[in-house]
């Protein structure tokens, strides 16, 4: 038996840094020279806005042109196919579903977050360009909803990326989804939507909060 | 008139191509929703997501063909207009046409594909790729009709001189290329279906599959950009197909309208039809839109 023993090949050690000992490192360093080239190396900083007139205007622009780049985590990503049919029609509001992070500036996360999907979602996020707003729909991304005591879901996403509008329910119907982009409207033209400046300030703080859920962090801290 | 003169009034023409264009893809969107049941988004609604596109507070980069992509594809839209004569006989609307002829705008048109083509290359998105891959498969294949039912012209009306192009047709509706030289306006107008990526040619775009195609990487005002350029290189092909097929315009009204009917055509078959795979729709316009174009000139040249 010894003898098998001894033949077994030992794991090979991750080559990323371990982050749960040292969660406050940023850094690209976790990854490899060629990859290190891809991402930016630079933090992210808080946008500064144009004056107050302009501002107003652009917000207004914003918030009739809402792209939404739909996050099918969980169930609640269902409640966005009826919204483009004819009967809810968002495309009447100025919104469309954008397939790509990088043109998107409504993140919609529709659903429970597992900590393997969570990594996906602070990916798309960090792609996304400002001003970016996030919708979260189901009480799953409040408070778990049924995953509360699950060991591999996350209970608040408002503890890894900004939230602005939850939308409640399990789930919630089309019209209640309608009503929280509604509500996304008002707080963008009141200026109130400012979710992309507040994770820039506080950005160790978040990176803190994600690392400490993801256990294998195998990506860039800097996804843009 | 002077060069500065010159250039003044072909850049106010091409504000108005712009508004003009974009409005036609604000109607055209409206006109899709209603055919699916929807209200769909209002007319202006091109303009807002433009201004919203400029207004993104960041933006990165890829590298420098990734910059440079949008410039090249904007510079295909507005060299492909800056040589068509918008309104035949007025001064102030003829852009450079007299130094420049029909070949001059094919290579413009086919410019600005190739300058896109490689700035989304950068951006290393392998769904850009593919739809680089496609969307200059397909332009080849198009271009073949086009260009066929171009040379029919010439050997109808001997020149390659847009404005004199247009000058022979004038004189009544039935000395239009329509009815003088029916069949390479049925090529031409085939091929502009899949020049305006509207189904069946639209798995370019495919914005099911292949999330929005080519521009998949490009974002704040780099798609700003690219979508002043829908609106300018639209507005620029219509004017371009009513010179060539239609008997050019004598005044804004005659042109806004006859664009939009133009533009039309491949609307209606867009929503009228499903579409085409890229191998299928390559076999298609070289089949019978190129047998069309190659009658035509036998036509007029033996």
């Amino acid at each position: 038996m010894n003898d098998i023993n001894d033949t077994i090949i030992p794991e090979p050690v991750p080559e990323y840094p371990d982050w749960r000992k040292d969660a406050k490192t940023l850094t690209n360093a976790g990854l490899s020279e060629e990859e290190q080239d891809w991402f930016c190396d630079a933090r992210p900083q808080p946008a500064k806005k144009s004056w107050q007139v302009m501002e107003n205007f652009l917000n207004w622009a914003r918030s009739n042109s809402l792209w939404i780049l739909a996050f099918g985590t969980g169930c609640g990503a269902i409640e966005l196919r009826p919204l483009i049919t004819a009967r809810y029609d968002i495309s009447r509001l100025g919104m469309q579903p954008r397939p790509t992070p990088r043109q998107a500036s409504v993140f919609m996360i529709g659903g429970y977050v597992s900590i393997k999907t969570l990594k996906r979602i602070v990916r798309s996020y960090e792609q996304m360009q400002g001003p970016k707003f996030v919708v979260a729909v189901c009480s799953c991304a409040i408070n778990g909803g049924m995953y509360w005591d699950s060991y591999n879901t996350v209970k608040r996403i408002d503890e890894y990326i900004p939230v602005d509008v939850y939308v409640t329910g399990c789930m919630p119907r089309p019209e209640a989804v309608l009503a929280g982009f509604s509500k996304l409207k008002e707080l963008i033209k009141g200026g109130k939507a400012e979710g992309q400046n507040l994770y820039a300030e506080k950005f160790d703080w978040y990176k803190e909060n994600q690392k400490r859920v993801i256990k294998d962090w195998n990506m860039p801290d800097y996804n843009w | 008139m002077s060069i500065t003169l010159k250039l003044i009034w072909a850049f106010i023409s091409l504000g108005v191509v712009t508004v003009w264009g974009l409005t036609l893809n604000g109607i055209v969107q409206k006109i899709f929703a209603r055919v699916q049941g929807r209200l769909g988004p209002p007319v202006w609604q091109p303009f807002i997501d433009i201004i919203k596109n400029n207004a993104k507070r960041t933006a990165i980069t890829h590298g420098i063909m990734f910059y440079l992509g949008p410039v090249f594809r904007i510079a295909g839209g507005i060299g492909t207009y800056m040589f068509i004569p918008v309104i035949f006989g007025s001064v102030y609307f003829s852009n450079f046409s007299m130094s420049g002829d029909v070949l001059l705008v094919m290579y413009f048109i086919f410019f600005g594909q190739l300058g896109m083509a490689l700035g989304a290359g950068e951006g290393g998105h392998p769904y850009s790729a593919v739809a680089v891959s496609r969307g200059l498969a397909q332009m080849t294949a198009f271009e073949v009709p086009f260009a066929l039912s171009v040379i029919s012209l010439v050997a109808q009306y001997g020149t390659l001189n847009i404005t004199e192009i247009i000058a022979a047709q004038q004189g009544g509706f039935l000395q239009w290329t329509l009815f003088t030289n029916p069949l390479a306006v049925i090529a031409a107008m085939i091929s502009m279906l899949g020049m305006n990526m509207y189904n069946p040619f639209s798995v370019v775009i495919a914005p099911q599959e292949i999330p929005i195609g080519p521009p998949t990487e490009y974002h704040s005002s780099f798609l700003g950009m690219l979508a002043t350029n829908r609106g300018i290189f639209a507005g620029a092909k219509l004017i371009l197909f009513m010179n060539l097929f239609f008997g050019g315009a004598t005044n804004l009204f005659s042109l806004m309208l006859k664009t939009f009917w133009i533009y039309m055509f491949s609307v209606f078959v867009g929503a009228a039809y499903p579409r085409f795979r890229t191998e299928d729709s390559i076999r298609f316009f070289l089949k019978y839109p190129t047998a069309i174009g190659i009658i035509s000139i036998l036509l007029f040249t033996l």
